[in-house]
C-alpha cells in the first residue's frame, strides 16, 4: 500500500506556500471582482509567516499544518483566516502523532477539515464559497479509493475535481459571506475562496504525489 | 496612487505607532500589538466595552477608545476583520470582571472572528455577550434586515453602549441599550470615487466621472444604483426618504444625526449636506437633539457621506447626551 513518511513536513510545506505566492496576485483579482481584492495579499502574507516561524529546523507534517493553522487564526483575520486555519488545523488533528500518511488516512485528515470549515462558515454546496471545491474533491478522492484506485491516483482525481469545483463557481450566485450582498451580480466571476481551495489541494496532492515516488523507487 | 506611506504592506503597523504616540493621554498599547485600550483599562467595576475591525475607517475603531466610550479595540488589516485572538486580546484587555459588551459590525469576517474569539473567552472564564450592528438600510431589504452591514450607526451603538457601562449598567443592561441604539438607526451611504487599498495598489471598483453610486458600502460594495451626481441639496433628500420610511420614523420622533464624510469629501461639503439634511427631517416632523458631523467613519480616500438618524427614547437620550473624551469623539454633557 501505497504511504509516505510524515516527517516530511517540509516539502509539502514548501509547495503549498509557494504555490499561494505564486497566485497571490490572480487570487486578488478575483476577490477584488466581488470583495475588496486583498485574498491573496492576506493569504500570500500567513503563509509566508508560517514558513518564517518553521525556517531552520526540520518538522513533520502535523507541525507543519497546526502552524499554518495557528498563524492563520492568530495573525490574518479576515474570514479567510478563521476558514483557513480551522482547515489546518483539522489537517494536523487527524494526522497527530501517525508515522506514515496512506490514503486512508489522509481521506480522514481532508474529511475533519472540511467538516470543520463547514460548521464555522455554515455554507452550504453552492453558495459559491470554497466548500465549492474541497467537497466535490474529498467526494472525488473518495469515489477512487472506494474503486481500488492506488493512493497516487486518487489525489489525481482530487486535484482533478478541485478545478472543476473551483470553475462551477463561476456560474453561481453568492449565498453567503461578503459577494452575497451582490446576489445576482456574483454571477460570472469565480470565487477566490474556491480558487484559493483549488490552489491548496493541488499543491498538496502534487506534493503527496511527489513523495509518493520517491518512497517508491 | 498618490500616498503618504513607507510600505504598502505595513500601513496598520506604522498607523498604530503613531497614533500611540499622538494619543498616549488616552490610549494604551497591550501585549498584542493588534490591540489598543483605553489607558484606564480595565476599569474596576464596569462592564468592558469592546469592538473590533478593519483598518482604513479612521476614526473608526480605534479613535473611540476613551473615557465613557470603548475600552479596547482589536484591530484588522486594511477592510479585513482582526483575528481572533486579537479580539479575544481585546477583550481581556477590557475585563475588570464585569464582563464583557462587544458591539462590532456584520461582516462575514467579524462574525467568525468574534464568534472564535467568544468561545476561546468563555473557556477562560471571560463572559462577553454581542451585539451585531445593521444600520445600513440599502444592503439588503427589510426583511433580511439581519443581513444588512453595519455602517457609521456603529459610531452611536458604541456611543450609547460606553455610557450605559459608564453609568454602572450591567452587562445585561449595556447589551440592551445598545441593541436598542441600532435597532432605532438606520444609515445611508452614497459614494463618489473608489478607494484603493495600499497593498492593493489600485482602485478595485470604479465610479464614472459625473455619477455616484447610491448605496455604497463602507470597502467600496457596490450600493443599490448608480444616478447622476446632484446638488447637495438633492442628494440631502434622497438620503432622508431613504431611511426616514425604514424604521419608521414618525412625526415627533426625537432624533440624533450623524454625517460623516468616508473620506476625501470636504468638511465644508458635509455641513452643506447637512443643511439640507436637517431642513428635510424638521419637515418630516423630526426634533433633532444631537447632531455629529464630520470624519467620523470613512473608507480610506473615498469621496462621499453617509447619514445616520437615530431615534431617542429617554435613556438613549440621557446615554447620547453624557460626556465622552475619544480621539474621535469627545463632548461635554448638558
Amino acid at each position: 500500500m501505497e504511504s509516505f513518511a510524515s516527517e516530511r513536513g517540509e516539502p509539502i510545506l514548501g509547495a503549498l506556500v509557494a504555490a499561494i505566492q505564486a497566485r497571490s496576485g490572480e487570487l486578488s483579482d478575483l476577490d477584488g471582482a466581488l470583495g475588496d481584492g486583498d485574498h491573496g495579499i492576506n493569504m500570500a502574507k500567513g503563509f509566508g509567516m508560517c514558513l518564517e516561524q518553521l525556517s531552520a529546523r526540520s518538522y513533520g507534517l502535523s507541525e507543519a499544518f497546526s502552524t499554518l493553522g495557528g498563524v492563520l487564526l492568530d495573525e490574518i483575520g479576515g474570514a479567510m483566516g478563521p476558514l483557513y486555519g480551522t482547515f489546518f488545523r483539522g489537517l494536523a488533528r487527524a494526522s497527530k502523532g501517525r508515522e506514515r500518511i496512506d490514503a486512508e488516512l489522509f481521506g480522514s485528515m481532508l474529511e475533519q477539515a472540511i467538516a470543520g470549515v463547514a460548521a464555522l462558515g455554515g455554507a452550504k454546496a453552492g453558495d459559491k464559497t470554497l466548500l465549492d471545491t474541497l467537497e466535490p474533491a474529498l467526494a472525488a478522492y473518495r469515489r477512487a479509493l472506494s474503486e481500488g484506485k492506488p493512493f497516487s491516483e486518487a489525489l489525481g482525481e482530487l486535484a482533478f475535481a478541485a478545478e472543476r469545483g473551483r470553475d462551477s463557481t463561476r456560474e453561481m450566485a453568492a449565498k453567503v459571506g461578503r459577494a452575497s450582498r451582490l446576489g445576482e451580480r456574483s454571477r460570472g466571476s469565480v470565487d477566490a475562496g474556491a480558487a484559493s481551495a483549488c490552489v491548496i489541494l493541488c499543491a498538496l496532492a502534487a506534493s503527496m504525489r511527489t513523495l509518493l515516488e520517491e518512497e517508491a523507487t | 496612487m498618490q500616498r503618504i506611506i513607507n510600505e504598502p504592506g505595513e500601513v496598520v503597523g506604522d498607523m498604530l505607532k503613531g497614533f500611540l504616540k499622538a494619543h498616549r493621554e488616552i490610549v494604551a498599547a497591550t501585549g498584542n500589538p493588534r490591540v489598543l485600550k483605553y489607558s484606564g483599562a480595565p476599569v474596576s467595576g464596569k462592564v468592558g466595552v469592546v469592538t473590533g475591525g478593519g483598518s482604513g475607517h479612521k476614526p473608526a475603531f480605534v479613535g473611540y477608545i476613551g473615557r465613557n466610550m470603548l475600552d479596547a479595540v482589536a484591530v484588522g488589516e486594511v477592510f479585513s476583520s482582526p483575528s481572533a485572538k486579537a479580539f479575544l486580546d481585546a477583550f481581556k484587555a477590557a475585563d475588570s470582571g464585569k464582563g464583557i459588551a462587544c458591539l462590532y459590525g456584520n461582516y462575514a469576517g467579524d462574525n467568525l472572528n468574534v464568534k472564535m474569539a467568544v468561545e476561546l473567552a468563555e473557556e477562560q472564564g471571560i463572559r462577553v455577550k454581542t451585539v451585531v450592528a445593521n444600520d445600513d438600510v440599502p444592503s439588503a431589504p427589510p426583511a433580511e434586515r439581519s443581513k444588512r452591514r453595519g455602517v457609521a450607526g456603529e459610531v452611536l451603538m458604541w456611543k450609547v453602549g460606553g455610557a450605559k457601562a459608564a453609568l454602572g449598567g450591567d452587562l445585561d443592561a449595556v447589551i440592551q441599550a445598545a441593541q436598542k441604539a441600532i435597532d432605532n438607526t438606520r444609515s445611508i451611504g452614497i459614494g463618489l470615487t473608489p478607494c484603493t487599498i495600499p497593498a492593493v495598489g489600485h482602485p478595485n471598483f470604479a465610479i464614472a466621472p459625473g455619477k455616484m453610486e447610491v448605496g455604497i458600502g463602507h470597502h467600496g460594495e457596490p450600493g443599490t444604483r448608480v444616478e447622476d451626481l446632484k446638488p447637495a441639496r438633492d442628494m440631502a433628500k434622497m438620503m432622508v426618504e431613504t431611511v426616514l420610511p425604514d424604521l419608521p420614523f414618525r412625526s415627533g420622533d426625537r432624533v440624533a444625526t450623524l454625517v460623516s464624510g468616508l473620506g476625501a469629501t470636504p468638511v465644508m461639503e458635509l455641513y452643506i449636506l447637512y443643511d439640507t439634511v436637517e431642513a428635510e427631517l424638521a419637515k418630516a416632523g423630526l426634533r433633532v437633539r444631537r447632531s455629529y458631523v464630520g470624519n467620523y467613519f470613512t473608507s480610506l480616500e473615498m469621496m462621499g457621506a453617509t447619514l445616520t438618524v437615530m431615534k431617542l427614547d429617554d435613556e438613549l437620550e440621557t446615554l447620547i447626551d453624557l460626556d465622552a473624551q475619544s480621539m474621535g469623539l469627545t463632548q461635554f454633557g448638558r
